[in-house]
């Protein structure tokens, strides 16, 4: 440690670190951006395996064959959801009753904060229905659950069909040893949300749900089902939950282990995997694959029931079945064998899942980046903020500043900017919902519309207020004020978004590549007009813009001007629903942190 | 030779007795007893006793050198469904339980529970050498001897369960080798254990104690008891066909009674009229669990219940509507509330069914230390309103050293859900002190809850020979009302774990932080700085030294 402790050496670095200071900062912009593309590359991405021993060597014969009794049932079901326009409650009850299962249900009732326009939903009323198959000779100590939700029109009455088949053949088994749960859950998420609260007898986001009376201990897993057609060609996994959480990989090994046993078609992020690594195709394939994850993660909202679970420490995955490639049809007995193979392994687990990785990128379901291989990328940018700490004069004349004169005029011009910044941020976090109701009666528009422009506008209106109102308060800024904010604003920036990166990396990565450019270099000295459409462009709102078109870009859904705006206000309409509904937590983020930061950045750059 | 011994060592008779009975959802509860009635006294001090015909002689000697009173210990495999199979003959939690009355003479309690739980495991081939201190408590009003003697001083008794025992073939064996006709004759011989297993529940017992040998109760008996209840599943080994017997389920059929039997008996449950062949005319009718039921019986030792064939296959079959659940008069469930590995909540929830009696019970919980109980936040609800317990009995826990004991008495309002809630913290283990499968979680054993509950029927209050076991094996003190015991589910509670797997990692972390984040750091905080003057070049310093000479300012 010579380095850091002698004097002169450290000086020696520091030099040069100084007078290197902005080429460093963009090699090390340019290396994490070709080292996070480099990560979809085959060769230096690992291959899957199974981590948990009690799941890898024991055998399972599957042998379900009542696929054609699945699809009966679906259709039984379908029939009963029409008469009764919604979810058939009764003849669920008596159809899981019939198979020999101990069936309860569950009322909730839940009002949005305003109307979801994408699902036409605002006083939402459901009922769940679920029976418990009860393990022979076991204690109720340990449970799996297979949820269907039960899904307007005449979508996933397949999953509900195959659901019912599956707990017919379960029942008769005696190797269970653990309960298994077959739920069909009504209003997807929010069904799924109520059940999960009252299971664990917690109340986060106000919902109102009827107390459960059928409990089977601790979940240690979960599958969700989806299917919509008669017709299967593949299998789609799906893992990203809220928050960016993801299940243990060795879920994800399990499913694809299986596919490869019996032969399915299986797809991540609806992208087939391809063998030619080596090709620019290849390539191009994974890292799509491999972005569509990130996208998905980074926007915090649970992509299917599974998501949900993990809040609860359960493992949890969704399976949708697709169909789309004409040439590869399968039956729906083999659907129900592979989960039939999935559960039972699941069945012999004798601890919670927890050998294999949480934090991992998937490329293709039979390559997986780990959390070792993916932090450098973000550590490289994280450094690029450290580096400007010690920006030429900045950390050492900040230093100077503060201790040399303490009361200064410096502090104080840097703490009106600061909250300031977090009050406007405070008010893009409440105010949209809260003046929804005033916005409609001043305005010809919806209630979602009136949130989403609410929370335009006040992002907008964000960007004039806090340089007038800081010019309002302390009169000139200093030099020294600007450095001493910059320099805050730069650690703050650096510990948001590496705290952001740990939980989610996928977020963290995004608002990092976005923000650390332009931040890094700015300086009230630079061209105005320029540097702020640099700013505004490279703010979070566009970020998110951005990422609608990449996204639609990449499943190939590509969409014009005026689509992606459309989709945009829907996206920021949609982001603040998870976070009321569920809990997600990346809207208050970027409302309360990241937004703010970006203003002190704005601030600077105004800094007269 | 034979009448003089028993004279002096006392008579000792033994009986069976299996009763079957379809349940409500189409499952079938078979419940087997064997008791070993003795007229002697193992405690008494001047004699010996060492000659042993029926009783088993590895049990006698147990009782004597602990100075055991009454022993009850049984070994479950499954959970008790009241919802779906309404109260069980005689009830018992998941895993292995063992609560013993140590006569008062005893000074060193803890020995000889310690010494006592070794010996049993010996026995019945099963861990109860988990036991210790740890997860033994003392009840002080749930478990009153059910035997002779009025023995309140609840320092003499040791109560511990074992929840996460597995109970199998080695654990049978043993059991039945207590027999007197071992598995060879009687009604042992459908204890088949790949039957046994094969089932959705599977309870076995054992319970000493000393009974009146007569009516007038002048001397004293010791009395065995040994339980053992299967039921078997309607869909995995029934076919989901309401139609059993007894060769489907234990893959045998009765041939004769055991030789050495004074009584050997089956009993079905005809209350609600099944199908039974072969026809009998006897039946019998007796009061159990506050219900009054008829039963055919078939009297092994006689020769015609078993008809040309000379075997015995009982087939039953009824029809009837299984998908409901009961509403048994008194049930009780138990979850862990919250998420998260830091605290969390237990959930005891009672329902009292009965239409317009409210009745006390009490409720007993012993939980491991590792889950540190916040007792403040103890609430008890009925009917959304605080229900003040009337007599409560904490004992709090001692890190690595005892558990922690609730016992309440709860009047239970009719018709009601009662909720018992408390708080936890979960407790960080010391490394050594994790399972082999910590990830699996840690099992906090079932509530205990007791009551009287107010029968619809007269109880039966008077002692007699003749009654059948299973409705004989608790003493009823009045008529209006009979004594049940429910035990709640266990609970698997998972506690913030290490990753074992990684030490490595946090040694190579652990270093690298300390020498490069505490060493600068250590290094900065320790050091004492001093502006440093810049250098002059050779050239300046040598004009400086001019300068000084004749006397002009010098140069920066």
């Amino acid at each position: 440690m010579g380095l850091l402790s002698d004097p002169n050496r450290r000086k020696a670095l520091t030099n040069l670190l100084t007078r290197l200071n902005a080429p460093i900062c963009m090699v090390c912009y340019l290396a994490a951006i070709v080292w996070f593309m480099g990560l979809a590359f085959e060769p230096f991405t690992l291959r899957t395996y199974m981590s948990e021993n009690a799941m890898g060597s024991t055998m399972v014969e599957e042998r379900f064959s009542s696929g054609e009794r699945a699809l009966s049932l679906a259709k039984e079901f379908d029939a009963h959801k029409t008469k009764a326009g919604g979810m058939p409650v009764e003849w669920l009850v008596k159809a899981m009753q019939a198979r020999g299962l101990e069936v309860f249900t569950q009322s909730f009732s839940r009002k949005l904060p305003f109307p979801d326009e994408n699902k036409e939903r605002y006083m939402v009323r459901g009922t769940n229905v679920y029976g418990i198959l009860r393990a022979p000779r076991a204690p109720r100590t340990e449970a799996l659950v297979i949820t269907a939700p039960c899904s307007p029109g005449n979508s996933n009455n397949q999953a509900v069909g195959l659901l019912l088949a599956l707990a017919q053949y379960f029942r008769n088994q005696i190797f269970w040893a653990k309960d298994i749960i077959f739920l069909v859950n009504e209003h997807d998420l929010i069904g799924m949300q109520a059940w999960l609260e009252g299971y664990h007898h917690t109340n986060i986001t106000g919902m109102e749900y009827s107390p459960l009376q059928g409990r089977a201990g601790s979940i240690q897993a979960a599958l969700s089902l989806e299917l919509s057609s008669d017709v299967i060609t593949s299998l789609d996994l799906i893992l990203e939950g809220l928050n960016g959480q993801l299940p243990n990989l060795d879920l994800a090994n399990l499913f694809y282990a299986f596919c490869q046993k019996l032969g399915v078609l299986c797809t991540i992020q609806g992208k087939l995997q391809r063998n030619d690594w080596d090709t620019a195709e290849g390539y191009t394939h994974a890292a799509q694959t491999m972005m569509l994850m990130v996208l998905k993660q980074a926007c915090g909202r649970s992509w299917g029931d599974h998501g949900l679970f993990l809040r609860y420490h359960i493992e949890a995955a969704s399976i949708r079945g697709i169909n789309g490639f004409r040439h590869y049809k399968m039956d729906v007995a083999t659907i129900g064998r592979l989960l039939e193979g999935m559960v039972r392994k699941l069945n012999n687990l004798l601890e919670r899942l927890h050998q294999s990785y949480f934090f991992y990128l998937l490329p293709s379901l039979s390559r997986f980046v780990s959390i070792g291989y993916y932090m450098p990328a973000f550590g490289l940018l994280a450094v690029i903020l450290l580096l400007r700490v010690s920006f030429p004069g900045l950390m050492l004349h900040v230093c100077f500043s503060v201790s040399l004169q303490p009361s200064g005029p410096g502090v104080l011009t840097v703490l009106t900017p600061v909250v300031i910044s977090h009050l406007t941020g405070v008010a893009l976090y409440l105010l949209p919902v809260h003046l929804q109701e005033m916005a409609v009666e001043h305005f010809p528009v919806s209630e979602t519309e009136a949130v989403v422009l609410t929370a335009v506008a006040i992002y907008t209106a964000g960007l004039a207020l806090p340089h007038n109102t800081q010019r309002l308060l302390s009169g000139e800024g200093t030099e020294q004020g600007w450095k001493v904010l910059k320099l805050t604003a730069l650690l703050y920036l650096a510990v948001l978004l590496g705290c952001t990166a740990l939980i989610n990396f996928s977020l963290g990565f995004v608002l990092a590549v976005t923000l650390v450019p332009i931040t890094a270099s700015m300086t009230p000295h630079m061209p105005k007009a320029l540097s702020a459409l640099a700013m505004v462009l490279l703010s979070p709102a566009f970020t998110i813009l951005y990422c609608v078109f990449i996204y639609q870009e990449l499943i190939e859904a590509p969409v014009s001007v005026s689509e992606g705006w459309m989709l945009f206000l829907s996206v920021i309409s949609q982001g603040i629903l998870d976070h009321a509904l569920y809990g997600s937590l990346v809207y208050p983020l970027l409302a309360l942190f990241v937004y703010p930061c970006w203003l002190m950045f704005w601030n600077i750059l105004f800094w007269s | 030779g034979l009448v003089f011994l028993s004279s002096e060592f006392g008579v000792d008779q033994f009986q069976e007795e299996l009763v079957i009975r379809p349940l409500h959802s189409g499952d079938i509860y078979a419940s087997f007893q064997f008791r070993t009635l003795w007229d002697t006294d193992f405690l008494q001090e001047r004699q010996k006793v060492s000659h042993y015909r029926l009783f088993p002689k590895s049990l006698g000697q147990v009782l004597s050198k602990f100075s055991v009173r009454e022993l009850h210990i049984s070994f479950t495999q499954g959970f008790w469904r009241t919802m779906q199979w309404g109260q069980p003959f005689i009830p018992s939690p998941p895993g292995a339980e063992l609560w013993v009355w140590f006569h008062d003479t005893v000074s060193d309690v803890d020995g000889n529970w310690k010494e006592l739980t070794n010996v049993l495991s010996g026995i019945f081939c099963a861990s109860l050498n988990f036991i210790d201190l740890t997860n033994t408590v003392q009840p002080s009003a749930s478990f009153k001897p059910l035997g002779l003697g009025n023995a309140t001083d609840h320092r003499f008794l040791r109560y511990a369960t074992l929840p996460r025992e597995i109970v199998c073939t080695e654990n049978l064996t043993p059991w039945k080798k207590l027999l007197p006709c071992g598995s060879k004759a009687g009604l042992s011989v459908l204890l088949k254990s790949e039957k046994l297993f094969h089932s959705s529940f599977h309870s076995q017992a054992v319970h000493i104690r000393p009974v009146c040998q007569d009516e007038q109760c002048t001397s004293k008996a010791w009395e065995l008891r040994q339980t053992l209840n299967v039921v078997f599943d309607l869909y995995t080994s029934g076919q989901g066909k309401k139609e059993w017997s007894l060769f489907k389920m234990f893959s045998r059929t009765l041939t004769e009674a055991c030789p050495l039997a004074t009584s050997s008996k089956v009993y079905v449950d005809i209350t609600d009229n099944p199908e039974l062949s072969p026809a009998t005319p006897l039946l019998s009718q007796a009061v159990v669990l506050g219900d009054r039921r008829t039963y055919s019986v078939f009297d092994l030792t006689r020769a015609e219940t078993f008809g040309q064939l000379r075997s015995l296959n009982l087939l039953l079959r009824w029809k009837g509507d299984s998908g409901g659940m009961l509403r048994p008069l008194l049930h009780a469930e138990r979850y862990v509330a919250g998420f998260g590995l830091q605290t969390g909540e237990i959930h005891t929830v009672i329902y009292n069914n009965h239409p317009y009696r409210a009745f006390p019970v009490l409720l007993m919980d012993s939980v491991p230390w590792y889950l540190q109980l916040y007792i403040h936040t103890l609430t008890v609800t009925s009917k959304s309103r605080d229900n003040k317990p009337s007599y409560i009995h904490y004992q709090p826990a001692k890190d690595r050293h005892r558990p922690h004991l609730l016992e309440m008495l709860i009047q239970l309002p009719p018709h009601s859900m009662t909720e018992v809630t408390v708080q936890f913290e979960r407790a960080l283990l010391k490394w050594t002190e994790y399972t082999p499968d910590p990830n699996h979680g840690f099992y906090v054993g079932s509530s205990v809850v007791s009551a009287l509950v107010p029968s619809m029927v007269a109880m039966n209050t008077n002692f007699t020979q003749d009654q059948p076991l299973f409705s004989s094996f608790v003493p009823v003190k009045e008529e209006s009302s009979y004594f049940v015991r429910v035990y709640t589910e266990p609970l698997l509670v998972n506690l913030p774990t290490p990753d074992f797997s990684m030490p490595y990692n946090v040694i190579c972390l652990t270093c690298t932080v300390v020498a490069v984040g505490y060493g600068s750091f250590y290094n900065l905080l320790t050091r004492t700085f001093q502006v440093d003057e810049p250098s002059l070049p050779l050239a300046k310093r040598l004009a400086n030294l001019i300068r000084r000479i004749r006397g002009v300012p010098l140069l920066a």
